[in-house]
């Protein structure tokens, strides 16, 4: 298709305005079906048995009492999911994590599991398998993990990336390194230099719905899933590739979704109910506990990052350094590297380096959440940042607009900047009233920048035109926040039609052509594209039809504001045709109309962002309080403002409770103390201010109305922000997150102690 | 196993149902009733995605029996609108975008439901003590917190 992706300045209609989305009144009479309100004639319901222990081999497992326990239909562990996955090592650990194999190598890592015909059933099949278990040694900390000295969790493993294969293996699986120019060069110019170590805990995206599917696997070796995911033709992909089917055999229909944030992007316990589906055959129902959700789905890294910046008297930065080790979990991941990346991208800079070190430990298998490991990065780096302005003697903003990437800069990660927000973000923020307001006792204010990729992807959307003029909206994306109501927008702009006239529904696997996953900040911004790619295409239809009715050339119609036109004086005395009058006549010229789009939707444009902070600390308790927080960041071009200011308001929110509170705690044993709601506290209604937002627009040259992706950005700069309001209220620079009240508590006395 | 026999009132209709023991109120209304409006986040009552109001009084259904429903009158998400009349909570959360992926949305409206009928003018922070039951990890609670505003000025208006 000869589509023109980039972006021409327009007035708009519908884009902007702030409509009510089209899946509102289920979601508010509690009719939306989500993942566990789907069921089946005749299900089974499915219940996995995870191991104990932060590090076992699994010397024998004995499912024959559970499997005579009447009412029980199926039982399988690893031997029903044979590797079928041809060398494909990160397909492999993904069947591993699914399925321990050899060893159970985390705290809650599934055994094995059953189908029974109730749940009661179920839970006292579990208790009947016996698993023998050997003890191996384990270790949970990231630092402790890195050591030569600590037990190996796969003794395959050879760290990659370094200059010479190494002789031994490691729980560092992988060595990356980005930047440009001369550190020790940059070093050296410097009358200035900070370095610093800081470290951040484990946190779990905290989807408040628990994974949860239905499988139904049918003798004539087809399937179908209903299950609750960002990315169903993923799913499809995985899943069938584990259980050794034809993806086309499998059906993955997308339920409403309870919350991702990155940690709906991989198959958990999907794979395990197809399983045990085909060995009972029948319908299996799979719901995570809110226990097993922590131990077992999630998390995100655990961090430990070295900075080193150097700057002149006059604020330029001459040198940046970085050191990151990242948790993965016990399977090797990428997550180091892209903190690597995204670390000093806000950033100009002539020498810049940063090394990412790849972890692994016994703990869950590290997934995505919301800009991954961009934050705890973001942290460290813009903690420095802040602590070298005041050495210098800088204002925080100042310094960061004089050292900020523009457009036409190398980023420190490779690639060279088009248009960017990270100037007017700061400018904004120089200029925001919040900066100048005055603070009370043991109150400080911090600030802080974040950068975030954006991805574009495989994108597939279908726009058919009803003979009543309604059209309806399919698209492959899952709706995470509210994009069937900025797709129906944008389906409205360009078709010149009115809102209430669109209707966008998420397709199933069988109904419409591959789609990525919903992650990278994607799904408006790719799903916009392809849309805008469909009603265009359907307005070529359009305009045959109208030509065909008026019985002209085509070239003599035009599309305006939802209606043919016939240009030209000979057509004077034709009037117009709106959408809804062709769409009438459609059966009798030509059939249904419809446009369809298929695009990889490249050119997503980078974002950032910048947050200020107001935090009180009681200094007899340690106890953090966020008393005023404000978001600023570019969204390119706000489809539909609200739910712009939503994901920059939840990213907030979800950083405020990562800065202060949330973190994984293991025991000595390696057994995670706190996998509940209770012990684990997200920030709570009472915990938080109202949270303001400024949309800034700099857009997108690579997408026709100039959108950015806007989910992710908002969870970046809050770690730091709020780190550098704690250290301006308490007068001491914390350097662990999260900062809850006895850490902060500790890093008070013991500058009292240092100051004595 | 014998079930125990329930009969009670649910949104206004007599209802009757056998349930286990061991069943919570939150299973029977899901798995038995057909009533999925109320979500099970936690099953600890720790999240509030279950809220229900049993006799006026603010309830997680995944702490409740079964069994204890026996003659009370239950109020699920289900029953707040009026036939195709949306509650001004439920609209104005609608018009305040109040929810994004809308899992604990049903949990929030019976929460701010209970709340406006024992204080029907509430301050933000009585509003935020008010739904601090209930976890929400999208919107920040900055636009529930407006929602519950505007539509306790409409109802008190009504």
């Amino acid at each position: 298709m000869n589509f023109d992706p980039r972006f021409s300045g327009r007035k708009f209609a519908s884009v902007g305005t702030r409509p009510i989305r089209p899946d509102g009144i289920d979601k508010v009479t509690g009719r939306a079906r989500y993942g566990a309100d789907f069921n089946m004639a005749g299900q089974l319901v499915g219940r996995v048995l995870r191991s104990p222990h932060a590090h076992a081999r699994i010397v024998k497992i004995d499912t024959s009492k559970a499997e005579k326990l009447a009412g029980v239909k199926a039982v399988i562990t690893a031997a029903d999911l044979p590797d079928l996955t041809d060398g494909d090592a990160a397909m492999y650990d993904v069947l591993d994590n699914c399925m321990a194999r050899t060893k159970a190598l985390y705290d809650g890592h599934a055994v094995a599991a059953v189908a029974a015909i109730d749940a009661r059933t179920a839970r006292q099949a579990l208790k009947l398998i016996e698993v023998e278990y050997e003890l191996l040694p384990h270790v949970t900390d990231v630092d402790e993990a890195a050591k030569h000295t600590a037990p190996l969790i796969n003794d395959a493993i050879f760290t990659e990336g370094l200059e010479e294969k190494p002789v031994k293996p490691s729980n560092v699986t992988k060595r990356s390194q980005f930047g440009h120019g001369d550190v020790h060069q940059g070093f050296g110019q410097a009358d200035f230099i900070v370095e610093r170590s800081f470290k951040t805990e484990q946190t779990h995206q905290g989807y408040i719905e628990p994974h949860a599917c239905v499988a139904n696997f049918s003798s004539d070796g087809t399937a179908d899933l209903w299950v609750c995911t960002q990315g169903h033709f993923v799913y499809r992909q995985h899943c069938a590739q584990l259980l050794g089917m034809e993806a086309s055999k499998l059906r993955v229909t997308s339920s409403e979704i309870g919350g991702g944030f990155g940690g709906k992007t991989h198959v958990w316990a999907e794979p395990v109910a197809l399983a045990l589906s085909r060995k009972a055959g029948r319908p299996v129902k799979l719901v995570m506990t809110r226990d097993e959700v922590f131990r077992a789905s999630g998390p995100t890294s655990a961090t430990s990052i070295d900075v080193k910046i150097g700057a002149r008297k006059d604020g330029t930065i001459t040198a940046a350094e970085a050191t990151l080790r990242y948790s993965c979990g016990p399977y090797a991941g990428s997550w180091a590297e892209i903190g690597a990346m995204t670390a000093f991208a806000c950033y100009k800079l002539d020498n810049v380096k940063t090394v990412g070190y790849e972890v692994l430990v016994n703990r869950p298998k590290t997934a995505a959440y919301r800009a991954p490991s961009a934050p705890m990065a973001a942290f460290a780096v813009e903690s420095a940042v802040d602590e070298l302005a005041k050495k210098i003697g800088m204002d925080p903003v100042d310094f960061r607009i004089k050292n900020a990437a523009q457009e036409g800069t190398r980023s420190s990660y490779g690639p060279v900047y088009g248009p960017i927000g990270i100037g007017p973000t700061l400018e904004a923020v120089k200029s925001h009233p919040h900066m100048k307001a005055p603070l009370g006792k043991n109150q400080g204010r911090g600030m802080a920048c974040g950068f975030w990729f954006n991805f574009g992807g495989q994108t597939c959307t279908d726009l058919n035109i009803g003979m009543d003029g309604s059209v309806s909206l399919a698209v492959g994306t899952v709706d995470v926040g509210g994009s069937r109501a900025s797709l129906s927008l944008v389906a409205a702009e360009e078709l010149g039609i009115d809102y209430s006239q669109v209707k966008a529904i998420v397709a199933d696997t069988s109904s419409l052509g591959y789609n990525d996953m919903t992650d990278g900040s994607r799904g408006t911004f790719s799903s916009s594209m392809a849309t805008i790619s469909a009603a265009r295409n359907a307005i070529l239809i359009l305009r045959e039809r109208a030509a065909q009715m008026w019985d002209i050339a085509v070239d003599d119609v035009v599309w305006e504001k939802g209606h043919a036109i016939a240009k030209g004086e000979k057509h004077g005395n034709l009037g117009k045709l709106s959408l809804k009058e062709i769409a009438v006549e459609s059966g009798k010229t030509g059939g249904p109309i419809a446009g369809h789009s298929e695009l990889v939707a490249d050119g997503a444009g980078v974002s950032f962002a910048t947050h200020i902070c107001d935090i009180e600390v009681d200094p007899d308790t340690g106890a953090a309080r966020v008393i005023r927080y404000t978001v600023v960041q570019d969204a390119g071009k706000a489809v539909h403002p609200t739910y712009v200011e939503g994901q920059y308001q939840g990213g907030a929110a979800q950083g405020i409770g990562w800065a202060l509170n949330e973190e994984y705690i293991y025991g000595k044993d390696g057994r995670l103390q706190n996998a509940g709601f209770l012990d684990y506290r997200i920030p709570v209604c009472s915990d938080l201010p109202m949270i303001d937002t400024q949309i800034l627009e700099i857009p997108n040259p690579n997408h026709p109305y100039g959108v950015r992706g806007v989910g992710e950005t908002s969870i970046v700069p809050p770690l730091a922000a709020i780190a550098n309001a704690v250290s301006n209220a308490a007068g001491v620079r914390m350097t662990h997150i999260p900062m809850s009240p006895p850490r902060i508590l500790a890093a008070i006395e013991a500058e009292r102690e240092w100051s004595k | 196993m014998a079930g125990i026999a329930v009969s009670t009132t649910i949104n206004g209709d007599a209802v009757e149902y056998l349930c286990q023991p061991d069943e919570t109120l939150l299973d029977v209304l899901r798995d038995r009733l057909g009533l999925t409006g109320a979500k099970e986040g936690c099953g600890t009552g720790d999240c509030g995605a279950c809220s229900i109001i049993l006799d006026d009084r603010l309830v997680c259904s995944c702490l409740v029996l079964g069994a204890e429903a026996e003659g009370r009158r239950v109020e699920t998400i289900e029953g707040m609108a009026h036939g195709d009349t949306l509650h001004p909570l439920q609209q104005k959360f609608l018009e305040h975008a109040a929810l994004q992926c809308g899992i604990c949305t049903p949990g929030f409206l019976i929460a701010a439901k209970d709340l406006l009928a024992k204080n029907p003018d509430p301050t933000e922070e009585e509003i935020r003590f008010g739904l601090a039951g209930n976890l929400c990890r999208c919107t920040g609670y900055d636009k529930i917190v407006r929602a519950v505003q505007d539509a306790a000025i409409v109802m008190k208006g009504a």
